[in-house]
């Protein structure tokens, strides 16, 4: 394994820790590495780090190892780890800031998740709400597998659960002035 | 002339890194009074008390300003030195610039400079008014109360009653023995808690110097040190105590079951019972919420079968008011409530334990004999997971200290989980390994090395019943990799806390505690035993997570403290009491309900008026009683009312010169 | 009683039986729910990963237009409504946020209106007693385990019950005639949107949650989130293929069983619109209710 030289690396983090720090409101040295948040977490069985690591790299300022790892993407934000962590951590709001600053550095390590995220907010955007039927269908083109759940379809049709049209609300444009009005403020959409 | 002498201190750099203390000292050569200023890094040191003493008889001083720390700290010392160089002590005043300004000012020097010659410039003033004052005796009662009769209790009554003082010692159980005789084992040696708490019950009970006042209660505590009027609460036992002779007959035939607090509810005791076997006094007390007789009117086999006669019905709680010269506080700790781990199903899971159910299940004369069972189905567990910290180092569900002792304790119960289940495994799940005692490192490692059992680092998130068994979810942090374990028992290290009365007590004795409700000593260093309150002393775990080696050293210091106090006569008081001007006093009796010690009275004079000789009334200050809290004074309407060293002209004079 | 509703994006889809239950049940219980006029998604479970200020202003837009009504907010899904809490709660708690929200939407809200479960609603504000008193046809012999799903009453601090073993959903299951199982997944994750996006990791979570509903020998499982229906039910028959198992277990909106248990016709509450057959458990509680009346 690769030795770290910390002081460089805690110097090269600085950047990105504040804005960890500045926008999660979370002090990462509140942690004290007792792992019950990955003891908890229903995900971690699929994660290439613990969210206890994910921890540990941000208070060492290892912070390009933190939003290159796969956990930040796999977090499905439950919220158990914050509920439970003994030193009141929002570790999953820690999380969800990895990546938001990951998406804006264009350091994505789970592209198919993220595109499903785009493709969500652009239906949002478009339509005021989510028209899932057309959320699904982009997901999965977009995502090179055009088939994936369709055996869905035709059931989901019939019973009424999927419309083959959006609903668009009248007030939409107060809605994508939502989505200007972020931008103006430096939101990455 | 008066002529002041001010003294600012440094500390080190505790105050000097926030305050420009040369130029408070230069600053305070203009101020009305000021004959001499200077500063010295350590002026409480013996060249700083030099400096001090040379400098009254130099520059021929006659009252002193020190400007240093909090006066809790250091004026007995000031006053000390003062009173050495040949002034009366009470000529002293002291400026807080540490506490009070460099300590909370750290950022701004210029401005902490201005706050601490503004703090020197009120002391001058103030010390500009002071009066010599004379300190007066008063009579030592001999005799010591301890409260609580554990292990830190029965310590200290034993030592104070070795040098030949009389103790009481009040326990609120029906019998004494503490937490220590619940355990069974002791870490390191592993020798056996009975057999070595059993033989000091015994002593203390036969001590000649020594009164047992079992299941009662401290009702009100009121005087001061050298005499503290203490009530308390004998709690009705329905049993004779000098009739009984113990044989048990009663607890025999007595028909109703209650879960027993003793063994942790893993077993049943009777209504009328003994908390333990080797309970001392060895005679039983009726828990009348339970009593069929106290319940329904019926029943009242006790009464019948007691040979004796010694079994009352119509006994009832006796007050009693004894006078004491010290108190020892040794009122010990509760357990951690774990409910409010849902995470863990404590209480809901049978087989989820804390670890003072398992001192019960490793006692021989526990509710399994000493053999490790499972309270679900009696089954003998072979994976055991420990889990550290329940409570400890949790700020937001429990408490944010250490408990000190569970990582001890654990350690003792996973090897005796080893020794006593054959192929068995116990995990212990850890967040750090905290072993600093004598011995206690080398038994950890034993632990770990010779017993084999198995330390995870990580702590547990999760635990649910799966047919029969327990799952226990955590992380391997040093693999950082989640971890599974099928245990057939959780045992949780539960957290010390403070007694859920402790507050009260504190209150009803009148000494401070902290946002724990653990009782505060005076200083964490210096006075660990003493508290703010003087001739009240504390040991053992209400004053902190304790084991049981710490709490009889404490106890043992607490009681030289007490013997300290009586081995005197007498002690002098404090003269900073209140003094009543008889001429403007109205005799309206306000101040009377006002003053908390009962230190006031109404007396009748008589005096001369126009050729007459009239009575009237006024107000009569104990000077034995008045503790110099200055609420009288505060009540007087006429103002005749004054408080010694604090009087209304000389709060004034600080306050003048603060502002004009 | 009345409250202003948000529905929330699924409940026009794939949670269609939640809408069609809540307002039926509502209605039959005296509750008036005047639905938000142009509500919009409240942007999760996508807004929070990508921009922390759009996370908020969404979901705040709709309780703008609650807040000028002068209503709090009854939300079924439990997903709408941690968004709708978490922007409540952190534009009460600052007021600068409060402003820089008002901007951004171009309405004034200021946390005065509330973001309320509606399992809430009804258990705390409705009360148990007064559903009691309206059951006629109890959901009698209904084993019943509740999944809470991990949002509904999470962060701790701000639920409405136990964030580890909570309760009030199982209260509710009782004071409806029904039994309920109690089970250690109350509150496990069902992966949300993983099933969708990565199944290699979203049903692995499924599959732990219905087996451990299936060892508890419930008939059913009750939810209050419409991601977690479509992620047990829908997805059951996939999971359990993947998996080797066939657990038959339906799962009810809450709000269906109420229903049920209120006496209204299961067909009009839209349970047909389940994947797994519910028609057992309908039909043995006709006949536990024929037995009743003709006894």
């Amino acid at each position: 394994m690769e030795r770290i030289e910390l002081t460089a690396a805690w110097a090269k983090g600085q950047e990105v820790l504040a804005e960890v720090t500045k926008e999660s409101g979370v002090r990462a040295s509140k942690c004290y590495q007792c792992g019950k948040c990955s003891a908890g977490c229903p995900v971690a069985f699929a994660m290439d780090k613990t969210p206890r690591e994910i921890m540990r790299l941000v208070q060492l300022g290892l912070m390009d190892e933190a939003l290159q790892s796969h956990t930040i993407w796999l977090c499905a934000s439950c919220d158990t780890c914050s509920t439970r962590c003994p030193r009141e951590v929002d570790i999953a709001r820690v999380m969800e800031t990895l990546r938001i600053i990951a998406k804006r550095k264009g350091s994505v390590a789970e592209k198919k998740m993220d595109l499903f995220h785009d493709l969500f907010l652009k239906s949002v955007e478009n339509n005021g709400r989510v028209h899932e039927l057309g959320l699904i269908l982009g997901f999965n083109i977009y995502g090179m597998q055009p088939l994936k759940d369709a055996h869905f379809g035709p059931s989901m049709l019939l019973k009424g659960k999927l419309s083959p049209l959006p609903h668009t609300i009248k007030d939409n444009g107060e809605v994508k002035k939502i989505f200007a009005n972020v931008r103006k403020r430096g939101g990455k959409l | 002339m008066k002529r002041v002498g001010v003294f600012i201190c440094h500390c080190g750099t505790n105050i000097s890194a926030a305050v420009d203390c040369e130029k408070v000292a230069e600053n305070a050569k203009s101020f009305p009074g000021v004959a001499y200023s200077t500063d010295y890094k350590y002026m409480c040191a013996e060249p700083g008390q030099e400096l001090i003493k040379k400098a009254i008889k130099e520059q021929k001083l006659d009252r002193i300003v020190v400007a240093s720390c909090s006066p809790r700290m250091h004026e007995p010392t000031f006053r000390r030195c003062i009173e050495s160089g040949g002034l009366n002590a009470y000529l002293l005043e002291m400026a807080n610039i540490r506490e009070h300004c460099s300590w909370v000012h750290p950022d701004d020097k210029e401005r902490a400079t201005i706050k601490a010659t503004d703090l020197v410039k009120m002391a001058v003033a103030k010390v500009m008014q002071n009066e010599a004052l004379v300190r007066s005796t008063i009579p030592i009662t001999k005799r010591a109360l301890v409260i609580g009769g554990g292990i830190a209790g029965i310590q200290a009554a034993l030592d104070i009653a070795n040098t030949g003082h009389i103790v009481d010692v009040v326990e609120k159980e029906p019998s004494i023995g503490g937490r220590m005789a619940q355990v069974d084992k002791t870490f390191p040696t592993l020798d056996c808690s009975a057999c070595i708490l059993t033989p000091k019950m015994v002593d203390v009970a036969n001590h000649p110097n020594v009164n047992l006042i079992t299941y009662s209660e401290i009702e009100k505590v009121e005087g001061y040190v050298g005499n503290f009027d203490v009530t308390i609460r004998k709690k009705a036992r329905s049993v004779d105590l000098k009739a009984c002779t113990g044989c048990g007959t009663c607890i025999q035939k007595c028909p109703t079951k209650v879960p027993s607090e003793f063994e942790m509810e893993m077993m049943d005791r009777k209504a009328i019972y003994t908390p333990f076997p080797q309970a001392i006094p060895n005679k039983p007390v009726i828990d009348r919420e339970n009593c069929r007789y106290f319940k329904s009117g019926k029943c009242g086999v006790c009464q019948k079968v007691c040979p004796t006669n010694a079994v009352d019905f119509t006994q009832e709680d006796e007050l009693v008011t004894e006078r004491y010269g010290a108190i020892v506080v040794a009122t010990g700790f509760d357990l951690f409530d774990e409910s409010v781990y849902g995470e863990y199903g404590y209480g809901k899971y049978k087989d989820v334990i804390t670890g003072l159910h398992f001192e019960r299940l490793l006692n021989a004369s526990g509710p399994t004999m000493g053999k490790i069972k499972r309270p679900s189905d009696g089954k003998i567990p072979q994976n055991v997971v420990f889990i550290k910290c329940v409570g400890s180092r949790d700020e937001a569900k429990g408490k944010a200290y250490c408990s000190k002792t569970c990582c001890m304790y654990t350690a003792k119960h996973a090897t005796l989980v080893r020794e006593k289940i054959k192929d068995s495994n116990a995990y212990v799940f850890y967040m750090d390994v905290r072993t600093p005692g004598k011995g206690y490192d080398e038994f950890y490692t034993r632990t770990t090395d010779q017993y084999g059992a198995k330390y995870i680092r990580g702590r547990v998130s999760k635990i649910y019943e799966k047919g029969d068994k327990l799952i226990v979810w955590g992380e391997d942090t040093l693999l950082g990799r989640p971890v599974e374990i099928e245990a057939d028992m959780v045992v949780l290290a539960t957290a010390m806390v403070a007694k859920a009365d402790a507050a009260k007590l504190a209150q009803m004795v009148g000494f401070s505690y902290d946002q724990n409700h653990f009782y505060t000593e005076a200083h964490p260093k210096l006075a660990p035993v003493e508290t703010h309150t003087a001739g009240v002393f504390l040991a053992g775990a209400c004053q902190g997570p304790k084991d049981i080696p710490e709490s009889v050293a404490q106890a043992s210091a607490a009681a030289v403290k007490v013997c300290g106090l009586l081995s005197k006569e007498e002690m002098p008081t404090e003269p900073i009491i209140s003094a009543v001007n008889e001429a403007i006093c109205s005799g309206c009796g306000m101040c009377v309900p006002v003053c908390p010690y009962t230190a006031i009275d109404l007396k009748v004079i008589q005096e001369r008026i126009h050729g007459k000789t009239v009575s009237r009334k006024v107000a009569n200050v104990n000077s034995g009683l008045c503790q110099g809290c200055g609420a009288c004074t505060v009540a007087c309407r006429s103002a005749a009312l004054n408080l010694k060293h604090f009087t209304n002209e000389q709060i004034l004079a600080e306050v003048d010169a603060l502002c004009l | 009683m009345k409250y202003a509703y948000y529905p929330g994006c699924s409940l026009s889809s794939t949670g269609v039986e939640y809408d069609i239950s809540t307002k039926k049940v509502a209605k039959s219980l005296g509750i008036e729910l005047w639905e938000i006029p142009e509500w919009n998604c409240c942007g999760a479970s996508s807004a929070h990963l990508t921009d922390h200020l759009l996370a908020l202003a969404l979901p705040a837009r709709n309780l703008a237009i609650a807040e000028e009504k002068g209503l709090d907010v009854a939300i079924p899904c439990a997903a709408c409504y941690a968004r709708c809490k978490a922007t409540e709660v952190e534009v009460r708690n600052s007021k600068e946020m409060q402003e820089t929200i008002s901007a951004v939407i171009e309405r004034q809200y200021t946390g005065k209106s509330q973001a309320r479960a509606l399992l809430d609603v009804f258990v705390n504000d409705l009360g148990l007693e007064s559903i009691n008193t309206l059951v006629n046809k109890p959901l009698k012999d209904l084993k019943v385990v509740s999944y809470y799903g991990c949002l509904l009453v999470r962060p701790p601090k701000l639920g409405f019950d136990d964030a580890e073993d909570p309760q009030s959903m199982d209260k509710l299951i009782e004071a409806l005639g029904g039994t309920p199982v109690d089970w250690a997944f109350k509150t496990e994750c069902c992966g949300a949107a993983h099933a969708t996006t990565k199944s290699e990791v979203g049903f692995p979570m499924i599959e732990k949650i219905l087996t451990a509903a299936k060892e508890t020998g419930a008939d059913c499982i009750a939810t209050a989130c419409p991601l977690c229906m479509s992620n047990l039910d829908m997805r059951q028959t996939q999971v359990g293929a993947k998996y080797g198992q066939n657990y038959s277990l339906p799962v009810f909106y809450f709000t269906e069983l109420m229903g049920i248990a209120l006496g209204i016709n299961p067909q009009e509450l839209g349970i047909s619109k389940h994947f797994v057959d519910v028609s057992g458990i309908v039909k043995k509680l006709n006949e536990a209710a024929g037995r009743r009346d003709t006894a």
